[in-house]
Order: C-alpha cells, then structure tokens, then sequence
C-alpha cells in the first residue's frame, strides 16, 4: 500500500514539474511576446481629427463652418442577437433589414468593431435613437467632423470639397500625419490649399476593455487647428452674378484692375459641395458627371472660346500703335467688305463713314477689316500676348486653360497650312482661331484700364506678394484714353451696342462680343439653343480711375448686347450700390 | 466530545494552508472583478468570504465526528447522493445550458460536488472490508463499476456535467489502483482502451454537445477561432504570459478586469493570479498545493486503518484532479472543462466541498494513533 502512495506522490511531483515547465515557458520564454498581445488587447490609438481652417470672403464672413455629423453604429458583439431585435432596430433607425445585416456580415469577423450603419443622421434621429438605446445595446451615436458650404451652391468652383484621399497620397510626404478616416480637399481652393487648411491630426492613446468601452486615456496629443484662409471674394456679389447666370451655362469673373485680386469667379451651372462632405452618393456623383451642361467644369478658367468684338479692344490699341490708323481715320461702311471672299458686317446695311470711336461704339466690323488688311499678323499677336490671352493668368486654381492666340507658326503646325491674311480679317473681330476665358478677357479689360499693367488674378486676401504684375505693356496714354472714350460710348451712345447695360447709378464703359456658333446671319430667335450664338460683354467701372472689371460670357447667350451686358450691368449696380449702403450705414 | 489527545494531534498545516489559499482566492477574486468605470465593487469576494466562514464551521464540525461513522453509513450516504442527484433532474434548477443545482429557497447548491466525496466514502468502506495484501480481480472490479460507477455517472452525464462525471471516474480508477489490482488487469485494460480509442472516440465524438466538441476543436487549435471557444484559452495564456517573472503586481492586472479573460474569478482564477504575481507567485501556489497533496498522502500513509487509507487517498485524488484540471485548463495543456481551482476558485458549493475533503484528511490524522485512544 505504502509503495502504491509513494508511486502517486512520484506521479504528482512529475505533474507539478511539467506544470512548472509550461509556466516558464509561457511566463518567462514567450512571456514579452505575450505582453504584447496584451497591450495590443486593450491599447488603442484613436485619431482626433483637426478641425479645418474656415475660409472667407473678404469681407470676414465665412463661406464655411465645421460641423458635428452624426453616425449611427452598432457594435454587434454588445447586440443580442436574434432577427426579431435586428427587425426592431431596422425599424427605429428607417433602414431596410436586410442592408443592415449585409452591413453586418461584411464586418463579422471583428465583433467588436463599430459597425455604421446609417451616415450623416438628422438631429430628430439623434434624439430617437439615444431614447430607445437601452432596448438596442450595441447601439451608439458617433460624432464625425464634418464640413458645410454655408452658402450651398455659391462659389462651389472656387471652394471645392472634400473627398477620402487615396493611398498613393497619404504616402507622400505632405500627408504622412493624415489619418485614413479623414477627409482632404479634392477640389478648388479646399484642394489648392489643403495642407494650410487641414491642420494637423491629434492622437490619443486609451485602454479599452473586451468590448471596446473606453476605461482610460493614457496619452492624449492634441490636434492643431488649420489655418483660416480669407479671399478676395466678396460672396454678395458671387451670389448677385450665379443668381443673374441661373439656368444659363456661363461664366461671370470681377476684378480689380489696380490689384488684379478677384471679386467675383462665378461659374454656372453649379454644384452643392455638401454632397460630397461625407463622400458623395454615387446616384449624384452620376448625376453631375452625366449632365450635359457640366457643372463640374469651372467655365470662368476653363472654357475658352473665340472672344468675339471684345477682341476689337486690343485690334484698336494694336493699331493705334503700330501708327496704322489715329483716332480720326475713317473707312466707309457699306455692310461688307471684298478680300478674296466678301466679309460681312454684322449690319448689313452698313455704318457708313465711321472713325475709331464710332467704329468701336457700333461695333463696325468692316472699319476693323480695313485695319486687318494693312497690319501684320506678328505684331497683332503681340498685342494679344501682351494683354494675357493665349497663356494661363496664373490664377491658383486647377486646370485653367490657355486660350489660343493664332500665329502664323501655330497654325503651321496645329493645322499644316501656310496663313492667309483673309484669316487675320476674321482675327481682329475675334473669330476664327482665337480663343480666350472669361478670366482672361477680365484680366485684359483691368489691364487696359491701369494703364498696361497685367496682374496675375489672384484670391487669397492676405497674400501680399510685390510682384504680381506678369506683364506691363508700354502702351501710349492717349491711346488707352481713347480707348476708354469709345468704351464709354458703347455703354452711353444711343447706337451703342452695350446701351442695354447704361445705368443711371454709375458710369461705366463696355465692349460687346458675340461667338458665332454657325455661320451666316441668322435670326437668333427662332434657333433652337444649342445653336444661338455666345454672348460676350466686358465692362468696367466707374469712367474714371476704374475700380472694377468685368467679364460675363453666357453660351447660347444670343448676342452680346442682349444675353450678357445686363448681367455686367447687375454686378456692377451690386458693386457700387453696396458701396453706397455701406457709407450710408457709417453715416448714421 | 473531543478528546484533550485529538486536539494535540490537530495538524495545523492542513488548516493554515487551506485558509491561506482561500484568502489567496478572495484577494485574486476581488482584483478579476474589481470595476473601472463604476465605483461600486462587485460582491463576489465577499460572498466568498462568508463561505470560508461557513466551510470553517462545517469543517470543525466534521472534524469532532470520528471517521468511522462515515464509513459505517457509507451506503447509505451514498443511497441518499443517488437519490439527490434524481432531485437534481426532477426538479433542478438551469443555469448556463445545465440543470446541476437544487434550489432551497434561501441557497441554491450543486449536488454532484458533495456526491464525489459520498462517493469515495462508499467505495472506501467497501475496499476496506478486503483483506489486506489481495488485489481486485476482473470479478471485482466489474461488480464495483455496476454498484458504485454506472449509475451516478449517468445521472451526471445527463445533466449534463461532463467535468464531473470525468473526475469521478478519475477518482474511481485511482482509487482501484491504490488498492491494488491483478497486473493482468491493468495491462489488459491498458491494451483495450488504446486499441479501442479509434472506435470508441467516435462513438463518444458522436454523443458529446456541440459546445464540448467545439472546446476540444479549440484545443487542439486555439487560433481557429479567436472570439470563440479557443478565445477563452488564447485569453487565460495571454494574462498568464503577461505576468513574466514578477507579475504586473496585486490589483495591476488588466485581463481579468477589462473583461477579456471571460469566467475570471471562477474557472480561470489561477490566469488572473499568474498575471498579477508572475512565475514567482505562481510557484509559490504550486508549493501551497503541492503541501496539501503531500500532507494527503503521509496521512493514508499514517492512517490507523484501511477504512481512513482509502477515505484520505480518494479526497486527495479528488483534489489533485481538481487542480491538476484546472491548472492544465488555463496553460493551455488540457482541453477547457468547467473545473474549478479548488479552495480559490468563485463558487460556494465547491469552496464548502473542499474544506469538507480537507475535513476528512484531518479528521484521520487526528486519530492515527490507535494505541493511546
């Protein structure tokens, strides 16, 4: 008996040995690597957003705010499970059963996991949801920055939006501390000037249990705010200019010819940026991409079409300078003009003896014509360059367009063929090859009315840089005085074409322009749309010392006096008018 | 009632270590179920702590009954055991996907813990009408398994207890080859039961619960399934790994309280102890237990007769598996059965049950010497 409980003392010894084996292994041999699966157990690192510089206008009032959104997630290793609990949550929160569970099962690996299953909620939800929480555990309200354009479909272009940013970016260095939850500018100024937006991400370090309850917050590192942008934009005018281009396709750019800051940079049609603020909905993003008028696409920098007579502006300096014409020579206008083939007045019955000022003030073709037949091509073009067209403003937005300004080598080379003088007769009216944006045709409007100075259109308010003048054009004062005179006429003459746009509020001087979208005389009326002509009109004000420039362009508009002049004409009443209300308000 | 001579026989060791690893157990119960966000401590550890009182009491109270009238009433202790756990089917109350307890309206106590230990009584009193020196034949051996094995172990198995039923057989089997069986025997069995595994475990496979199949899946494979079965063996070698050598510290362990360790201050008390006192602490446990098995067998050893031999060999058996299990369970060598660690785990019935086993070990100690009685 007595060897029998020895043996089983011998047995126990063995067991309590092996046990004590295991125990060094797993305590002292792997017990680092257990530690780590231990602090990876309760140690999560959470990352706290920075909240967005806000942007505003230039008169401080922001043209967005950073918002609480609001999420509805569940944890589904705190749910009961069970269809009938799922079925009574799908009901509370307005979702369809099956989307949550299928929402569910993509996450069924990770129990522990918050689980969104409904995005940017009402504050109403809010409220039923943190009422009915106890009958639902798991469920949970999660607040996420989010961004809202105050202004809606303002100056949607100019702001941008938000999107997820791809891997590829987060990788570079610019966005190394980016968290992948977040959301950076994709678009426009939010995407131009995103890292000074954006700020920098906070991080905290806290322990959490089994189930993800939060117990303590070791290390918190708090997030730095992005700086605040303020523009040159003045949003009354932004929203005076897309309400005057509602339903139209167009563009409407303000600026102020003795800075080049912006004023207004309206495109139209327009888009709500608050679609995309917690990543677009793929039936909108659909929607805009589909849409034949293309709202994405900014037409203030990006359309370029041929500018019409407001090309004559720089037709008439180019000539003054080149000594080809003074402002007192005259031609005769019969309604056409024979060069190889006959060119047409836009009047038929012509404009008979016309000088520069009449010639600019009627908008006679053929007056142009005649200088076309004796001035060079070369150094017409000199003058277009000169006065920005055919290159880039250099306005920090994306994807600005160029415009074409014809040579002779550019068309040897796009087109193959030698130039024909019968095409410079086209040029100087603004037909044909050349092409501008709306941004440049304001640009080269502000630079005739400073005296030759071409500034770089710019929209950060608080960005002083000395040397914003790309260009300045030694251009004789009389001239440009001359040129101002006839502008003038076009707005206050009886027969001006511009007469539409004379306002009783403040003086101020214009050039029509009109695209022919097909050729011929036509009766704008009774075409369908798509094949009306562009309305051009640029303009500044007042007659002396300039203190804005505009440019409107409006495809399909009709003519340039009818579908553009009154809106340059709004914009600048809007101006002024504010100018006024606001004295009068220091006033009192 | 007691005798002056048995008080100076009392094996102090026996009780101290006993209190000791129940305090021990009420500190680490206190710490696994300690709250973070509320402030208001969980009742556990005091629950427990009105136990040891009770199982004190009715650990001094058994001690004053000689031995040899447990073994005297043996079958009919175990006739009552039989008749309890058919309570515990008729009229039994569930918990957790069982039915093991009986309801007496102001406690509520599991039946089968108290009947391995009837059990052992019975069996001892048998084995100890056999003459010394002959050891049990085939003839023998079946009778027993048909007398005392059969019968509980379905009524337990029905349950369903599997854990018990598992160690009574332990308990059964040990106690056979205390006593001695036909080598032919032993050899024979040996030999069937691995020639007949193959067969048999399919039949067993076949019969057992989804949950118990799903726990030996996740034994032979913890990783298959983190935050299933195997989460609860990945979890308990994670918080025991944790400790390292020194442990994080009394109150300083994070597994239990943050709730990853599930069934922290019962099944798995000796992962928390682990994480909170290292290789170092948990060694020094292992001496503790160690003590109360080798004090279990210097008493058979001791014991003035057969009937105490057998008596303190199958409550020290009894208590052996329980720790051997347990410990097993929680470092990840053996397959996760509920067993408690005896005397720290949770759980009044198998606190009180303990102290009744160490009651009996004491109480034959006591009253080894023949001569002087």
């Amino acid at each position: 008996m007595e060897k029998r409980i020895n043996i089983a003392l011998i047995i126990v010894i063995i067991i309590f040995s092996i046990f004590s084996f295991r125990l060094w292994q797993l305590q002292i041999l792997k017990g680092k690597d257990y530690k780590k699966i231990d602090e990876q157990n309760r140690l999560r690192v959470l990352n706290i957003p920075a909240p967005r510089g806000i942007i505003y206008d230039r008169n401080d009032r922001p043209l967005v705010n950073n918002i609480p959104s609001f999420d509805i997630e569940v944890v589904r290793e705190d749910m009961p499970g069970g269809r009938e609990s799922l079925s009574g949550l799908a009901e509370l929160i307005g979702m369809e059963y099956d989307s949550i569970v299928s929402r569910l099962k993509k996450e069924a690996s990770r129990p522990f996991k918050p689980v969104v299953l409904k995005q940017d909620v009402s504050f109403r939800e809010v409220a039923k949801v943190e009422a009915r929480k106890i009958d639902f555990p798991g469920l949970q309200i999660n607040v996420v920055a989010g961004r809202e354009y105050i202004y809606g479909h303002s100056a949607s272009h100019l702001l941008g939006y938000l999107g997820s940013p791809g891997i590829e970016l987060l990788n570079t260095p610019e966005y190394s501390g980016v968290p992948p939850e977040a959301f950076i500018g994709q678009f426009g100024i939010e995407k131009i000037h995103d890292t000074t937006l954006m700020g920098k991400a906070g991080k905290k370090i806290i322990e959490v249990d089994a189930l993800g309850s939060i117990m303590k917050v070791v290390r918190i590192q708090r997030p730095v705010k992005g700086q605040d942008i303020k523009l040159t934009i003045d949003i009354d005018l932004q929203i005076e200019a897309e309400k005057n281009l509602k339903g139209k396709a167009g563009a409407v750019v303000a600026l102020k010819p003795d800075t080049g800051e912006i004023l207004v940079l309206a495109s139209a049609p327009t888009f709500d940026p608050n679609l995309f603020v917690r990543g677009i909905k793929n039936r909108d993003w659909r929607m805009l991409v589909k849409d034949p008028k293309k709202p994405l696409l900014n037409r203030a920098i990006q359309s370029q079409y041929p500018p019409g007579s407001t090309f004559k502006i720089i037709t008439a300096i180019a000539a003054l300078e080149e000594g080809i014409i003074d402002k007192d020579t005259h031609y005769y206008c019969n309604g056409s003009l024979y060069f190889g083939r006959t060119f047409r007045c836009w009047k038929a019955d012509g404009h008979g003896d016309v000088n520069l000022y009449r010639a600019i003030v009627e908008s006679c073709d053929v007056y142009f014509y005649e200088i076309a037949k004796q001035i060079q091509l070369d150094r017409l073009v000199q003058y277009a360059f000169g006065f920005g067209l055919g290159k880039k403003t250099g306005v920090r937005l994306e994807g600005e367009a160029e415009g074409i300004v014809p040579t002779k080598e550019w068309k040897l080379q796009t087109r193959k063929e030698q130039w024909f003088t019968g095409e410079t007769l086209n040029t100087v009216i603004g037909q044909g090859y050349v092409s501008a944006t709306p941004i440049q045709i304001a640009s080269m409007m502000a630079a005739v009315m400073n005296g030759g100075k071409l500034y770089e259109p710019y929209l950060l308010a608080d960005q002083e840089q000395t040397d914003r003048v790309r260009n300045a054009i030694d251009i004789s004062p009389e001239h440009l005085e001359v040129i101002r005179q006839a502008l003038m006429g076009v707005v206050s003459e009886e027969k001006g074409t511009g007469k539409i746009a004379h306002s009783d509020m403040v003086s101020m001087g214009g050039k029509t322009g009109t695209t022919q979208v097909i050729g011929g005389a036509s009766k704008e009326k009774d075409l369908p749309e798509k094949f009306r002509d562009h309305a051009w009109f640029v303009a500044f004000a007042p007659a002396v010392n300039p203190q804005i420039a505009v440019s409107v362009f409006v495809e399909h508009g009709g003519h340039g006096s009818s579908g553009a002049a009154p809106i340059a004409k709004k914009i600048i009443e809007a101006y002024y008018g504010k100018d006024i209300k606001t004295e009068s308000e220091d006033d009192g | 009632m007691i005798d002056r001579r048995l008080l100076n026989n009392f094996d102090w060791g026996i009780l101290l270590f006993a209190v000791t690893l129940s305090l021990i157990g009420v500190m680490t119960i206190y710490s696994a179920t300690r709250p973070l966000i509320e402030t208001v401590q969980k009742t556990f550890y005091i629950r427990q702590l009105y136990w040891i009182i009770l199982s004190l009491v009715a650990f001094l109270f058994m001690i004053s009954i000689d031995y040899r009238w447990l073994t005297k009433y043996g079958y009919l202790i175990f006739a009552s055991g039989i008749v309890l756990l058919i309570l515990v089917i008729l009229i039994g109350r569930k918990g957790m996907g069982a039915q093991r307890w009986i309801n007496l309206g102001f406690i509520s106590f599991q039946p089968s813990e108290f009947f391995k230990i009837f059990f052992i009584i019975a069996v001892s009193r048998y084995l100890s009408g056999m003459k010394e020196g002959t050891v049990l034949g085939l003839r023998k051996i079946v009778k027993m398994v048909g007398i005392f094995f059969l019968v509980p172990a379905i009524l337990i198995l029905k349950q369903p207890d599997l854990g018990t039923a598992i160690m009574l057989f332990f308990i059964f089997i040990s106690l056979i080859l205390s006593a001695g069986a036909k080598k032919k025997i032993i050899i024979m069995s040996i030999a069937i039961s691995l020639l007949t595994l193959p067969f048999a475990g399919k039949y067993i496979w076949g019969g057992l619960k989804e949950y118990q199949k799903l726990r030996i899946i996740a034994f032979i494979d913890p990783q298959a399934d983190p935050h299933g079965v195997g989460y609860h063996v990945k979890q308990s070698k994670v918080s025991i790994g944790s400790g390292g050598f020194w442990g994080k510290g009394y109150m300083k362990g994070t597994q239990g309280p943050y709730r990853f360790l599930p069934e922290n201050h019962t099944d798995f008390i000796f992962s928390i102890f682990a994480e909170e006192w290292g290789f170092s602490g948990s060694m020094v446990l292992f001496l503790l237990y160690f003590f109360i098995i080798w004090r279990g067998f210097d008493t058979a050893k001791k014991a003035r007769d057969r009937e105490g031999c057998f008596l303190v060999l199958g409550v020290t058996f009894m208590m052996m598996f329980y720790f051997f299990i347990n410990v097993g369970m929680t470092v990840g060598m053996l397959p996760v059965v509920g067993v408690p660690l005896p005397l720290m785990s949770y759980g009044g019935t198998a606190l009180l049950s303990n102290f009744f086993a160490l009651s009996i070990i004491e109480n034959v100690r006591m009253r080894r010497f023949a001569l002087y009685y």
